[in-house]
């Protein structure tokens, strides 16, 4: 217990993503959805730090930089869909937004 | 460090279930939210200072309040929370849920399939990212540049509301 061992973390990075991947799946809810999905960013981010603290490299941070970039504009791509779909179909059930009539 | 690295990652991963299980979307965004400050101060423990100030400030700052304007411009009340309650069953849940334990307790097992290494303390500090970032990462923070504004471009265009108002000669 005098020090952090690398499994730890990567356990830790696996049930945070576990736990995303389980929430995508059983949510029906495009918000619920898209924050599971957050979720699972933040944990491969978390894999992405705890390797490059591993070997004390900049290189780990440098990706959590660009999968925070990534995450910010899918999320505001995303977060303007919800606010067109709620718009349009008065719904966020992911159940009845399957038809792509038109 | 180590003591302050497994209190932050419990309250982590049972702020993260609470998440997904919560059945009002607000109360589901501010666990995530505590979830995101445990997450950045397991960063801080492991030596990466300038990564939890951005999860800090970026990831629960900037985000999560976007997410929390969006929720309260849908204004999703008690008749959300009750559907969800709705939906949410346990031969729903228990399926998909099984299979993804199975597949979190297979990774498990591989990684403690080699010795375990412990991590060195040194701090990987913002100066040796920035230089790392600006020096031989400088194409990749160019494609970043063209991703963030292909995101304000696309945001803007779907989310803008269509007007309806038709040129009066079109008007019947």
């Amino acid at each position: 217990m005098s020090s952090i061992h690398a499994h730890t973390v990567l356990i830790v990075a696996a049930i945070l993503f576990v736990l995303g991947l389980a929430g995508a799946l059983i949510r029906r809810n495009v918000i619920f959805m898209l924050l599971s999905i957050e979720i699972m960013l933040n944990a491969a981010g978390l894999a992405f730090v705890v390797a490059g603290a591993r070997w004390q490299q900049p290189d780990g941070q440098i990706m959590y930089l660009f999968i925070l970039a990534m995450a910010a504009a899918e999320v505001s791509v995303a977060l303007a869909l919800v606010l067109q779909i709620h718009h349009q179909h008065k719904t966020l059930d992911i159940e009845q937004l399957k038809e792509l009539k038109d | 460090m180590p003591l302050l690295f497994y209190i932050s990652s419990v309250i982590a991963i049972l702020a993260t279930i609470m998440v997904i299980t919560r059945y009002s979307p607000v109360h589901a965004l501010l666990y995530l939210v505590v979830s995101f400050l445990a997450i950045a101060v397991i960063f801080l423990s492991l030596g990466a200072p300038f990564a939890a100030a951005l999860e800090v400030i970026i990831y629960a700052g900037a985000i999560m309040v976007l997410f929390l304007f969006v929720t309260m411009m849908l204004n999703l009340g008690k008749q959300t929370a009750l559907q969800e309650k709705e939906w949410l069953q346990p031969k729903v849940w228990i399926g998909p849920s099984l299979m993804a334990f199975a597949l979190l307790a297979e990774m498990i097992i591989l990684l403690l399939r080699p010795e375990s290494v412990a991590m060195p303390f040194a701090v990987v500090t913002p100066r040796q990212v920035s230089m790392s970032l600006y020096g031989e990462y400088i194409i990749a923070v160019e494609l970043v540049g063209f991703l963030m504004m292909t995101g304000i471009v696309g945001a803007a265009h779907i989310g803008k509301h269509k007007k309806k108002n038709l040129h009066r000669f079109l008007q019947t």
